[in-house]
């Protein structure tokens, strides 16, 4: 594929690989944070981590949209889309995540009409080509996805479509990275920092984490040559001394983001006072719901949401892996109760989760060390 | 013990514990079924093997094989049977009436039958237009004579409009076992070459693009065709040294691969630069963020091969129409049994596991 193999090239790998080897201090070990879930996919793809020195760990970070949702939000999308006449439209990997009352896909198998979508347009598609019914779209992801969300809801709005609405759980990237960097059994090095949310946002919102908590962050690109590039970039900032926002991903990032998709996430939503986060619990100004503007399209005003808080399974260190405290395998059920095929935790569910990739990783190691 | 080796031997110690976990029969305890039962993956497995294989096992089905074997007086017969409910029923380079017969067959053909006739069951809608019926029927006609077999019994029901979607068809096939042939899971050792028998993931990227869900146009037509021919011509070259082989439908390369390494008790290294894909597969996967090694195939299948008849296999399969992107794709190892590995094009490495979930509409 034009413009897409150029960043997969095997000998290019090589040559970066061999570039990290000579950047590290042999004894030192370093801990790298991969803030987005797509990092971590494309790192389990390629057999990314494979290609680093043994002193090198990546640890996977809170980005994966999927496995931030608390299991009360899902409770609540179900209950919705068990209302009757309801079409309940959503990605594919939030179908499968448990509440306290089961998956998406099981309402789907009890009659609840559950239809996964590419895109919020879709979404909007269905609800102009079912009058008669209400169309829901379960709307999840960081600014990455947020302004499509909006630009729909701008279009519903536009066209006078009444039978279509959101349930918001957009979420926004920089309170997390405050909070996971504010607990104190935090070790990192440096970020990997996530890609698509900055072509949004751009690179000036993350100024704050080399400024006030003294790590290098380099946003990168989610091809295996970016990821890779940009732990050569981190690993030379930690050698050189230096500490900043550096900018793999120029290609798409410009440093101020993308004024148009700013101006309409900021006509769409606004910030809610407190949102929960799986694992991480609730954090000030972190998650968007709709402004008045668009509250006639607004699931939670529309509907009776139960909105009980369902506390994560006791077994269940979801918030720990999040962090990057602990590996997903440290955790009790890891693999053993917590499945991909039967999940307990949401780490465990989406591919981009860092459970479900380790899951395999994990396997993959044993075999490498058979091989050693 | 230094801090490094404490955590080493305590993840040893879970990687161990989750081998074990895996490695126990599987359970059902599904209160409900999902579209994840029917699609191929780790769910079907579990229905399989946790429900109906403790009830029906008889030794052929617990093989798990695309087709059981009995002997009749001292002949080997194969004998198969599928449901086919794909939407839409026509899509680019095929429709359900062709499918239902190749789909049949080629399970007979990869189990070293050669296929001799079919029976043909119709669940209809009340409702579906006569021509559209007749086109279907006239599908399965070509079909069969294209396969060189009959249909020798049949059967048919009409459902309520809205029960089921348009048709669905199933049917059963019988072959006769190819005295050449001596396939097994268990003649699979360390050393053995993977092959498959041409591009693949058309089948599935074709259906779903005619669902027109996606937006997405591109120039793909399903791959269906009968093999027979394939495996006729792989048995008369390398005859004894071809180990086993599976059609891989639903749940792709990859299921197949999974099956086969835990069915077999080996692992199994894929080099993913040498699985040939389609430039519109590829391109159609990556946008939707499948992988191809998932997705359906109704035309190719995946054989082991004793390492020193691979290279006569592959011409052998790359002589015959519609196999001449056949490749080696892989190799059989020993430890640990039961793993997929793929080498990755970029240089890394990481494990394939069997699909879980449905990724997929209805293909098949």
């Amino acid at each position: 594929m034009k413009y897409v193999d150029e960043y997969r090239d095997a000998e290019l790998g090589q040559a970066l690989a061999t570039q990290i080897v000579a950047t590290v201090e042999p004894g030192r070990h370093y801990k790298v944070m991969e803030v987005c879930g797509g990092h971590t996919h494309t790192i389990y793809k390629y057999g990314v981590d494979d290609l680093l020195p043994e002193n090198v760990e990546l640890v996977h970070g809170p980005g994966c949209p999927v496995c931030v949702i608390p299991m009360g939000r899902v409770d609540d999308g179900i209950a919705v889309a068990l209302e009757p006449n309801v079409i309940f439209t959503c990605f594919g990997d939030m179908m499968r995540v448990p509440g306290g009352n089961g998956t998406l896909l099981e309402a789907k198998a009890s009659g609840a009409d559950v239809r996964m979508v590419y895109s919020p347009l879709d979404a909007l598609r269905i609800a102009r080509e079912n009058p008669d019914r209400d169309v829901v779209f379960f709307a999840v992801g960081f600014e990455t996805t947020a302004p499509s969300t909006a630009l729909t809801l701008m279009r519903a709005k536009a066209e006078g479509i009444r039978n279509f609405s959101v349930f918001c759980n957009h979420v926004t990237i920089v309170p997390p990275l405050r909070a996971l960097l504010d607990s104190p059994d935090l070790r990192l090095d440096g970020f990997v920092g996530p890609g698509h949310v900055s072509t949004v946002v751009g690179a000036r919102p993350f100024e704050f984490i080399p400024s006030a908590y003294g790590r290098p962050i380099v946003i990168s690109g989610f091809e295996p040559l970016d990821v890779l590039q940009s732990v050569h970039m981190i690993l030379r900032q930690l050698a050189e001394g230096r500490c900043e926002v550096e900018n793999q991903y120029s290609r798409v990032v410009p440093y101020d983001g993308n004024p148009a998709a700013l101006r309409v996430l900021a006509e769409v939503f606004e910030l809610r006072p407190h949102f929960e986060w799986r694992g991480l619990g609730f954090i000030s100004s972190s998650g968007l719901r709709l402004s008045d503007a668009y509250a006639e399209f607004d699931t939670e005003l529309r509907y009776s949401i139960p909105g009980v808080r369902v506390a994560d399974p006791k077994a269940c260190q979801c918030g720990e892996v999040l962090k990057g405290v602990i590996k997903p395998w440290e955790c009790k059920v890891f693999g053993t109760a917590c499945t991909p095929e039967r999940p307990i935790g949401t780490c465990m569910v989406s591919s981009e989760g860092a459970c479900a990739a380790y899951y395999n990783f994990g396997r993959f190691e044993r075999e490498r060390e058979a091989v050693r | 013990m230094t801090a490094d080796s404490l955590t080493a031997s305590r993840q040893r110690a879970a990687l161990e514990l989750i081998e074990r976990v895996r490695a126990k029969p599987l359970r059902f305890r599904d209160p409900k079924l999902t579209m994840a039962h029917g699609a191929g993956g780790k769910a079907s497995q579990t229905l399989i093997e946790g429900l109906f294989m403790p009830l029906l096992g008889s030794d052929s089905l617990r093989e798990l094989g695309d087709a059981g074997s009995l002997r009749v007086d001292g002949v080997g017969l194969a004998l198969t049977t599928d449901s086919f409910v794909v939407k839409p029923i026509r899509f680019p380079g095929g429709s359900i009436g062709e499918l239902a017969v190749n789909g049949t067959v080629n399970d007979l053909a990869v189990s070293g039958a050669r296929p001799l006739a079919l029976t043909l069951s119709l669940v209809l809608e009340e409702g579906l237009a006569t021509d559209e019926l007749r086109a279907e029927i006239e599908a399965i006609a070509e079909a069969a004579e294209a396969a060189q077999v009959h249909v020798v019994a049949g059967d048919t029901k009409v459902v309520e409009r809205g029960h089921c979607d348009s048709m669905y068809v199933c049917t059963t096939g019988i072959g006769q076992i190819d005295p050449r042939a001596s396939l097994s899971p268990a003649s699979v050792r360390p050393g053995d070459k993977i092959l498959v028998s041409g591009s693949i993931g058309e089948h599935g990227t074709a259906v779903m693009l005619a669902r027109g869900e996606f937006e997405l146009e591109a120039q793909v037509e399903s791959d269906t065709r009968p093999l027979w021919p394939a495996v006729d011509a792989l048995l008369e070259t390398v005859g004894g040294s071809l180990r086993c082989m599976r059609d891989a439908t639903r749940g792709g390369v990859a299921s197949v691969l999974n099956e086969l390494a835990r069915a077999s008790g080996v692992s199994v290294l894929v080099r993913e630069a040498e699985v040939p894909i389609e430039p519109a597969v590829n391109g159609a996967c990556e946008i939707l963020g499948i992988d191809p090694m998932y997705v359906a195939n109704e035309g190719a299948f995946v054989a082991f091969v004793a390492p020193e008849a691979a290279e006569d296999a592959l011409g052998a399969l790359r002589s015959v129409s519609g196999c001449e992107r056949a490749a080696e794709i892989g190799s059989v190892g020993a430890d640990p049994p039961g793993l997929v590995l793929v080498q990755t094009a970029f240089g890394g490495r990481r494990v394939m596991d069997m699909l879980v979930g449905d990724p997929l509409p209805r293909i098949c």
